[in-house]
């Protein structure tokens, strides 16, 4: 089995963060991995991904083509990433900023209004958490438990007192997410 | 030791230190930038030297100096960096300084863009300074590949007494992996009785130079780079081939490129194609035997680069006309995906 993740949006929404969690676990659970930024002149507010992989057997291409799972926090990202995704694919979309439905047939689009959530619980800043949470709950890719294990390697001993805080954005990103699920 | 998640740029800083090198000249350039900032981290606390030159030209001959004085010094940037340094380059391979340089390629020409390629082949191999001398370069398509080869190469420049470039693209530079310091073995490395470590008045002074100004004597000092030359070319060429004794078609690419063909590879092979891959890991000296090893039946390569094609020469040496050499390239920062490199080589196939 091989994820080919696209993780998608503006610069600042902590794209590339969620992907080196999510890489990190990968490795961590023993899995092959690799993490591929976008890396233009971008800035805060211009786009931003990154390719993920987490693969049973070693990485080829780092690059994602065509995508067996997408995160996509912004409009401009799923008009960009849904056309290349693979039939099959999963893609978590924030519908707190994104209005539009998924356009194919042959992709699952989950919603999550993960702006709205974040700002519930009280920081808005974990709106990429929350979306990791969800994206989790139903990919499997890594365990939230993992993520949460990995997040000082990623972030910095220091950053440790915000653990508490990033497993309740991923606990509720993963109810709602489950919660869709069983109404779908 | 355990696996660590990291960035290309940071593991060269790592892997560096870790052969004992401890001093880092350089200039910033984007996809590349993450080193020189590591370094300017990591190296004060283990009493190396970081030093951020005025320019490209400085941080070379600052190479030249440290090396001379028999340190394990290393410099990187990317490729108009790299232009900039090539007289500095010169010098130091005519004064047979060993040293290890990174380039971390991006597209050009001239300041060209910020995304990934590999547009500098032709200067990393054929020399792209003045005068006859080459360099042994590298091209390793992942992290861990390329944290085994600085540590090698370290030694590798000490034991030629030869420059040795690292070879990377912007992705190499900029992506994450899983990456690991194990022990290396260590090598029997000469004493540098050349370096100006100082005579303490028991020996003559040692002199770094590379001006000749007697023909006679340069050309006998041009005999003794080919006779070193001809030795790395004899001993350290190294390469991954694939599939070679069956296939209908063989790509040749190297560095982040070659994992891009590996993908479409699977893709050919799931669709019956029987297909293979000759990866140089040595840009130069370049693995031409290697090509000797394909089946007759084959009658086509695939060369596959981020640039428009410089490495098909090295190919068409190699086959000696024995197949048709074909170029798939991408320019300017954009990557192929491994569909239309499939796409491609079904074409030459004789598929759809």
């Amino acid at each position: 089995m091989e994820h080919k993740i696209v993780m998608a949006g503006f610069g600042g929404q902590g794209i590339m963060a969620i992907g080196q969690l999510t890489t990190y676990a990968g490795m961590v659970e023993g899995k092959h991995v690799s993490w591929l930024p976008s890396y233009g002149p971008e800035m805060r507010g211009g786009t931003a991904n990154c390719a993920v992989i987490i693969s049973d057997t070693p990485v080829s291409a780092p690059t994602v083509t065509a995508s067996t799972a997408g995160i996509i926090m912004n409009a401009p990202s799923l008009d960009k990433f849904e056309p290349e995704a693979l039939p099959g694919a999963k893609f978590f979309i924030n519908s707190s900023l994104i209005d539009r439905k998924i356009q194919r047939d042959d992709i699952e689009g989950f919603y999550i209004p993960v702006n709205d959530i974040a700002a519930e619980i009280g920081n808005p800043k974990v709106a990429n958490i929350v979306m990791l949470g969800a994206f989790l709950e139903i990919t499997k890719v890594v365990s939230p438990e993992t993520v949460l294990k990995v997040f000082t390697k990623v972030f910095g001993e220091n950053k440790a007192k915000f653990i508490p805080m990033n497993q309740k954005a991923m606990e509720e990103g993963s109810k709602y997410a489950k919660k869709q699920r069983v109404n779908a | 030791m355990t696996k660590v998640l990291m960035k290309g740029n940071e593991a060269i800083g790592a892997a560096a230190i870790a052969a004992g090198c401890k001093y880092f000249f350089g200039y910033p350039i984007t996809p590349q930038s993450e080193l020189p900032e590591y370094m300017s981290r990591e190296l004060p606390k283990i009493g190396g030297v970081f030093l951020q030159s005025e320019s490209e030209v400085a941080a070379i001959n600052m190479v030249y100096g440290a090396s001379g004085a028999g340190a394990r010094v290393m410099t990187s940037s990317s490729s108009p960096g790299i232009s900039l340094k090539q007289e500095g380059i010169s010098y130091i391979a005519a004064a047979e300084l060993p040293c290890l340089i990174c380039n971390i390629m991006r597209g050009g020409p001239g300041l060209g863009g910020i995304q990934p390629s590999q547009t500098d082949y032709f200067q990393a191999t054929r020399g792209g300074g003045n005068g006859d001398y080459r360099l042994l370069a590298f091209a390793p398509a992942n992290i861990q590949e390329m944290v085994d080869l600085i540590i090698e190469g370290f030694d590798l420049a000490d034991i030629y007494r030869n420059p040795v470039m690292i070879c990377g693209d912007g992705m190499l530079g900029q992506m994450m992996e899983p990456v690991e310091f194990t022990n290396h073995t260590k090598r029997e490395l000469p004493e540098k009785t050349w370096a100006t470590t100082g005579t303490q008045g028991k020996r003559k002074p040692n002199i770094i130079n590379s001006l000749y100004l007697e023909a006679s004597i340069l050309e006998d000092h041009n005999k003794h780079l080919i006779e070193k030359y001809n030795k790395i070319k004899e001993n350290e060429v190294r390469v991954e081939t694939v599939g070679l004794e069956d296939a209908q078609l063989v790509f040749s690419a190297y560095g982040t490129t070659s994992r891009i063909v590996k993908s479409a590879m699977t893709m050919l092979q799931e669709e019956g194609y029987k297909v293979g891959l000759i990866r140089p890991i040595t840009i130069w000296p370049y693995p031409y035997d290697a090509f000797k090893k394909i089946n007759e039946k084959c009658k086509d390569i695939l060369v596959v680069e981020m640039n428009t094609g410089q490495m098909t020469d090295d190919v068409k040496i190699a086959v000696e006309g024995r197949q048709k050499v074909h170029f798939h390239g991408r320019q300017g920062g954009m990557i192929p995906s491994p569909e239309e490199i499939a796409q491609v080589a079904r074409e030459l196939l004789g598929g759809k």
